[in-house]
């Protein structure tokens, strides 16, 4: 049985400059690329920049090397940097579906737009998309101890924004917004039950779980927090943190940290 | 009042009793009260046996109480209790441990052949007896290149993964089981070089040292997976159902969440562990290969497994996981365990492993596909005879994991979801876990699975057959006796009587 999605490009030739390893992704397969960028990583290289992206999956998926920097222009394919362990990988494009699936640590920035089913699992860094973001983002993020994941969408959102979200920070900040354009879809937060959700916006009642509550203000010392990380934010996208803060935040939390805790019979 | 009384009745013969106390420290579920002398509470008892085994004198029995309703084949006590305990609650029934309903069991409907006069058999004693099995995808051609005068192959060698039998333990998860039930697992599939799923509660740091013997499961809840834990096992397991409950995820309740259970599923301790029902990023095959090929990626190629339920449109379904790149379907009986499972799930949905693996196995080979991947059956595995049949139904290897709690002590009381267990197997409770010797149920792992292969091998060689491989899918070598018609088609089986050929 022929492999169509297995045929590629099989010379990879990477260029060098000062520090910076460069690689042109045009036509070369997601395997050689991902199997070029490891073989790099493993040999020590700090910075790799790919050229003429175009739907390559996995890129950086599994990668543990803390101290390396991916940059990527053109469009990288699914699951960018699932099950990542501390590398950062920049994209100069928009991404596709499921960036930072089950991702451990390190930081992911989205320039442009993210498709569906982001942090899926994710239970550690950064991800940051400058623009919207599809459905089902931030789906099962869960915390432990000091390690809390955190997505910062810049626009919009849709539907099952953090379902069954059991830890971390989801923020979305609906920036550039039509008149009349929701921030965010609807089942919001259904089955969460742990972490927090931040909306730049409004919501209606029947847009959310029935597991959501919608807290009345958002405590000091957690405002200082956000605003740290919206600093950051604003740091990697060259933005003005005044335009973020000129509207107030809304914060989402789990009515409970066991939902369905009394939906059983012993 | 009380509607529902109690299963059982616990006997002391106060004659017998030396007051020793053994009984009641040893019971998991409170139901020997000690003061003075032992007073049972019966409501409390789950027939598990402990007390029974530690007694020193032989005084304690445990039996079905007697206090019966009026026979009915209709509204049985199962039915009646339920319904007051629903009453009661207005909560989901929940249960541990398999399907225990009386439908039809496959296996006990079908024969194995033997040699007489005609062909040989072989003594397993004195001649060599093949067992060792291959699991993952086989090659679609064989290529060689010569350097420097000799022919070695072209590329790689696929990434099979070799055990020395084909039996494997089954997965059960770290938060299902104890850490000394897990370790034994972990313990024994060293010793007998073979392999252990990890179930969906990750891998304790401490047993990487048995990585080499080891799936990690990535399933729905991501517990525990990591690159350092993915990358500690020899392959990785995608698990999208389960036997005892097809098609609802998992739900460690908080209670069984203590602290060294928070640590290697990385959650906060006391909160619920839900693995939702679906995974999230898959909708469809081509979802599925996603994540594969991201596994695939993340682990430097390492061999996938697919885990799935047996349902009614199994045959499908493992084609398109098959087509998806998968090296391994592993197919779950309706009868397979469970740490907890609603009852309604356990006992009604799914179908037998054993129409499983022979539609599976007809629908790959059919479309030219067999040799894609491995089939794994398992769910109620119960002994050497089943696992033979199973693979003569077309099965690679199977998988035990209520045999193997059975081994290490395990009565069958079907209270796992309690977290109460008396054997220290399916509890996180210190003081229970702490009875559970590791060495000494790998021990009894190990037999198990030796006597299991003795019992292979001589059944074997009655066949005439020296290497599991000629077994595999060898229908020609059962026979169906009271099975209908329709089954036996499926299960490309001929009834009883029907000679060869
Ligand atoms: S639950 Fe087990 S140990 Fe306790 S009384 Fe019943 S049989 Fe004995
Ligand atoms: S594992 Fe323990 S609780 Fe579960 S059925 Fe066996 S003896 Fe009972």
């Amino acid at each position: 049985m022929e492999n169509i999605m297995e045929v590629g490009r099989e010379v990879l030739i990477p260029r060098r400059e000062e520090e910076k390893v460069i690689i042109d992704a045009r036509d070369v397969h997601y395997r050689d690329l991902n199997g070029q960028i490891r073989e790099l990583a493993q040999e020590g290289a700090s910075r790799i920049e790919l050229g003429n992206v175009n739907g390559q999956r996995y890129l950086g998926a599994g990668l543990t090397e803390k101290d390396l920097q991916i940059s990527i222009h053109g469009t990288p394919g699914n699951d960018l940097a699932a099950f990542m362990d501390g590398p950062r990988i920049e994209v100069f494009g928009n991404a596709q579906d499921a960036v930072s699936n089950t991702m451990n640590s390190g930081k992911v920035i989205i320039h442009g737009h993210a498709g569906d089913v982001l942090g899926y699992g994710m239970r550690g860094g950064r991800l940051y998309v400058r623009g919207n973001v599809g459905y089902r983002v931030g789906i099962h993020m869960k915390a432990y101890q000091k390690q809390a994941p955190v997505i910062i969408a810049g626009g919009t959102a849709g539907d099952f924004f953090g379902e069954y979200m059991a830890g971390g920070i989801l923020v979305l900040l609906g920036l550039e917004r039509k008149p009349e354009e929701k921030i965010v879809g609807d089942w919001v937060g259904t089955g969460i039950h742990g972490g927090a959700i931040y909306l730049r916006g409004e919501v209606e009642r029947h847009q959310l779980g029935k597991e959501v509550g919608i807290a009345e203000k958002i405590p000091d010392q957690e405002m200082k927090e956000l605003t740290a990380l919206l600093q950051d934010y604003c740091r990697e996208f060259e933005l003005d943190p005044e335009e973020i803060s000129d509207k107030p935040f809304l914060k989402l939390y789990p009515f409970s940290a066991r939902p369905y805790g009394k939906l059983y019979a012993y | 009042m009380r509607m529902i009384q109690p299963d059982f009745r616990i006997v002391i013969d106060q004659e017998k009793c030396r007051k020793c106390g053994r009984c009641s420290f040893n019971c998991g579920f409170g139901a020997l009260r000690f003061s003075d002398r032992v007073i049972p509470e019966p409501e409390k008892c789950a027939g598990c046996h402990r007390c029974v085994s530690f007694c020193p004198e032989q005084a304690i029995t445990v039996e079905l109480n007697p206090l019966a309703f009026r026979p009915n084949d209709n509204w049985t006590p199962g039915h009646i209790k339920a319904i007051y305990k629903q009453a009661e609650t207005g909560g989901i029934l929940l249960t541990g441990m398999g399907n225990d309903k009386p439908y039809l069991i496959i296996n006990d409907h079908l024969l194995l052949d033997a040699c007489q006069v005609t062909n040989p058999s072989i003594d397993p004693l004195r001649e060599p007896m093949e067992l060792r099995t291959y699991l993952g995808r086989r090659p679609e051609k064989l290529e060689f290149k010569k350097d420097a005068g000799k022919w070695k192959p072209a590329g790689p060698p696929p990434s099979t993964l070799k055990v020395e039998l084909p039996i494997l333990f089954a997965p059960m998860s770290y938060g299902s089981i104890s850490y000394n039930a897990f370790q034994a697992l972990c313990m024994a599939a060293k010793e007998l070089d073979t392999l252990m799923y990890t179930g969906e509660g990750g891998l304790p740091k401490e047993l990487y040292p048995y990585g080499g013997h080891i799936i990690l499961q990535v399933a729905s809840g991501r517990f525990g997976v990591h690159p350092e834990s993915l990358n500690i096992g020899v392959g990785t397991q995608i698990k999208i159902g389960q036997g005892a409950k097809p098609g609802i995820g998992g739900h460690l309740p908080g209670e069984k969440i203590p602290s060294h259970i928070s640590k290697t599923r990385m959650i906060p301790e006391g909160t619920d562990a839900l693995s939702p029902a679906p995974h999230h990023d898959i909708y469809s095959i081509e979802d599925l290969r996603m994540l594969i090929y991201a596994l695939k990626e993340a682990t430097g190629y390492k061999p996938v497994c697919v885990k799935i339920a047996a349902v009614h449109n199994v045959a499908a379904i493992a084609s398109g996981i098959f087509r998806a790149g998968a090296d391994q379907v592993y197919l779950d009986g309706f009868r397979g365990g469970t740490g907890a499972a609603p009852f309604i799930t356990r006992d009604h949905l799914g179908i037998p492993v054993e129409l499983a693996v022979a539609v599976v196995d007809q629908r790959l080979r059919e479309e030219g596909i067999r040799h894609l991947g491995t089939i794994v059956a398992a769910g109620s595995v119960r002994s050497a005879a089943d696992a033979v049949k199973l693979i003569a139904l077309g099965a690679d290897a199977v998988a035990i994991g209520t045999a193997a709690l059975v081994a290490m002590g395990c009565h069958l009381c079907q209270k796992c979801h309690t977290g109460n267990c008396s054997w220290g197997i399916a509890t996180q409770k210190p003081e229970l876990v702490r009875r559970l010797d590791p060495e000494w149920a790998a021990e009894r792992l190990v037999n198990l699975v030796r006597g299991w292969e003795h019992e292979i091998k001589d059944v074997m060689g009655a066949m005439g057959i020296n290497a599991i491989e000629s077994l595999r899918g060898n229908r020609e070598r059962l026979r169906g006796l009271g099975l209908d018609h329709e089954t036996l088609k499926i299960l490309g089986v001929k009834p009883a009587g029907a000679p060869m050929g």
